[in-house]
This record gives C-alpha cells, sequence and structure tokens, in this order.
C-alpha cells in the first residue's frame, strides 16, 4: 500500500530523544525505516541525544550515513535537559506538518505509526495517542504489582480529570506540527508525568484526540522505572492538574 | 471550572440535600422512618463506591493484555535489524555476539 493523492503532501517526523540508547538505537530506526518505507508514508527521523556518555550520538552517525541526512536529522544537546524543551528543539528543524513522539528503547512499536496515521487522516484528529488500556493495547513484562500500580493510577486519573483519552501516561503520541508546539508551550510539568498533562492541556484548548491500540513491550535492555519518586511525582501533577484545569 | 470546583459543587450539592433531610425530621414523615438509613447513607455510599473501585481496578489488572507474541516478534526483528545493519556496514559497539 503508497500514500497517494492528499496524502501524499503530509510528512511525518519522528522524534527520538535518546539518553544512552546505544544498543537500542540502531535498531528502533532500523524498524522504523522499514515500516514506513513499506507503508509510504514521507518521513524524516530526528535523533535528539542528550550528551549520552555511551556512544549514542556515533551509532546515530554511522547510521546518517547509511540511511542519507535527509532521512536522519541528528540535534544533539550537551546535556540531559527537559523532555519538553527536547521536542521543541526537535520541532525547529522539522520539515513534517506532523510529528510523531515516541521511546526509542524498543517499548513502542514502529509499525503501530501506520495506524496513528490511519486514524488522523479518519477525522482529522489534532493529536492521536498509543493506548495500552483498549481494544488490542497491552504490556509485556509487567508483573502484578506493576499493573495494579498502572491500573489504579489510571482509574484515578479517568475520575478526577475525566481526560476524554484512556492513556494518559503513554508516550506514543502523533500530533499536528502547530498543536504540538501550543501545547509544550502550555505545560508545566517536567519529567513523565509532561506526558499526562499534554493530553489534558489538549482536552483543555479543545484538540480533538483520536486513539490507537498499542503493544507496550517493557525495555528488553536497560532497566525499566517505576519507584517511590515516580509515584510522588504522579501524585503531585495529578492534584495539581485536578485544581488547575 | 477547574475539574475541582466541578467536585466541590457535586459535593455541597449533595451534602446540602443531606442535611436538609436529616434536619427535616420532626415534619418530614419519610425522613421519620428512614432517619438511620438517611443519617448513615454518606458512609454507606462511600463505601459502595470503594468496591465498585476496587472491583473495576482488579478486574482490570486480571484483563490487562499480556503481548507474548509481541515480545516474541521484537525479539526476531531486533536479529533481523542486526544481521541487515551489518550488512549495510554498521558497526555495532559490542562484538557481534
Amino acid at each position: 500500500m503508497s500514500a497517494s493523492g492528499t496524502n501524499s503532501k503530509n510528512k511525518y517526523s519522528i522524534l527520538l530523544p535518546t539518553y544512552n540508547e546505544v544498543e537500542n538505537l540502531p535498531i528502533i530506526i532500523y524498524l522504523i525505516v522499514k515500516y514506513m518505507s513499506k507503508s509510504g508514508y514521507d518521513h524524516e527521523i530526528i535523533v535528539i541525544d542528550d550528551g549520552s556518555p555511551d556512544g549514542t550520538l556515533e551509532a546515530a552517525k554511522q547510521l546518517q550515513n547509511i540511511y542519507g541526512k535527509d532521512k536522519i536529522v541528528l540535534r544533539p544537546r550537551e546535556k540531559k535537559l527537559g523532555l519538553g524543551t527536547a521536542y521543541i528543539h526537535g520541532i525547529q528543524h522539522a520539515t513534517g506538518n506532523f510529528i510523531v513522539i515516541m521511546d526509542a528503547d524498543l517499548s513502542h512499536h514502529p509499525k503501530a505509526i501506520a495506524d496513528f496515521i490511519k486514524k488522523q487522516q479518519e477525522k482529522d484528529y489534532d493529536v492521536v495517542s498509543g493506548t495500552r488500556y483498549i481494544g488490542g493495547g497491552g504490556v509485556y513484562g509487567w508483573d502484578f504489582k506493576r499493573k495494579l500500580v498502572s491500573r489504579g493510577a489510571n482509574f484515578l486519573t479517568q475520575l478526577l480529570l475525566r481526560p476524554g483519552a484512556s492513556d494518559l501516561t503513554g508516550s506514543f503520541r502523533l500530533y499536528k506540527k502547530d498543536v504540538l508546539e501550543t501545547l509544550i508551550k502550555s505545560c508545566v510539568s517536567k519529567g513523565y508525568v509532561f506526558q499526562m498533562e499534554m493530553i489534558i492541556r489538549a482536552r483543555q484548548l479543545n484538540y480533538t484526540i483520536g486513539e490507537v491500540p498499542i503493544t507496550f513491550v517493557d525495555r528488553l535492555y536497560g532497566e525499566s522505572k517505576l519507584g517511590g519518586t515516580e509515584i510522588i511525582q504522579f501524585v503531585r501533577a495529578l492534584l495539581y492538574l485536578f485544581a488547575t484545569t | 471550572m477547574t475539574k475541582l470546583q466541578e467536585w466541590m459543587s457535586g459535593l455541597g450539592i449533595i451534602f446540602a440535600i443531606w442535611m436538609y433531610l436529616i434536619t427535616s425530621r420532626s415534619h418530614n414523615e419519610f425522613v421519620q422512618n428512614h432517619y438511620d438509613l438517611i443519617l448513615y447513607s454518606p458512609i454507606t455510599c462511600v463505601f459502595i463506591f470503594g468496591l465498585y473501585a476496587l472491583s473495576v481496578v482488579l478486574y482490570r489488572v486480571y484483563t490487562f493484555n499480556d503481548c507474548e507474541q509481541a515480545a516474541v516478534e521484537l525479539a526476531e526483528e531486533i536479529q533481523e535489524a542486526k544481521e541487515n545493519l551489518a550488512k549495510l556496514g554498521f558497526k555495532f559497539k559490542e562484538t557481534a555476539k
């Protein structure tokens, strides 16, 4: 299947913020190129590496030599700065009118991007969010406790914020470029709760949100994080958004 | 209106109705006959909601999809990616296994 007609004007810029992803980056880029070429959508991959000491940037340069400078764009930064600023930094040189954000650690599979694009075109959605909680979506590698925390937090969020989207803390999404810029400017939180605020602000600004079920395969390499700090961050963000939006 | 204000308004209205009912005991026969039920209804409601929340969350934990197949496919594709990237001249940091 290939893109045609009105679709051919659309370009999708895929943002990959990285920090110590030397093992995962080549794989994720290979898979993005494989699946995007198969579905025929015009695309570019923007790697925003925050000064990884493990050589992620060198790996990215090799990949740029293989796939070309028009396909792989490097936007490195000196050191680790917030996720929101990473997206802003990446968007500045994005040539696409749509932005896809995803994790580079292989927990998000690039084959879902084509589903996001089809969903976006159905009703011209401003945002399409991947969801682990409905339809064929799900997770791999989570034990009972992890699932309980995830479902409990999600239940509480749905109850208090009624966000109009089933997965708030996921970070696999497609945005219209100008919508993403507006959303980032209106967000105040840092860290992973930033993703939750983005969806809440989207609802507040009356943007339309579509959802696509995704499978989330928890880090095959490296460590997955869910500790006390994350939970406290989450509760604080939840209460803040509850009182202010 | 923020979500907090919405909740406060909703709870405020319910509280006002409840207050009215428990203080109108003398001139309302229905309240007189069911006084204890009405007096303890907020506690009952919180308890029932707690049970509802607990069962919904546990049901969703139990029915959370385990994507075994996705993990198997990913492992295969990682292998495929490593082989093909090596053919394209990519040098992995680690020595090839």
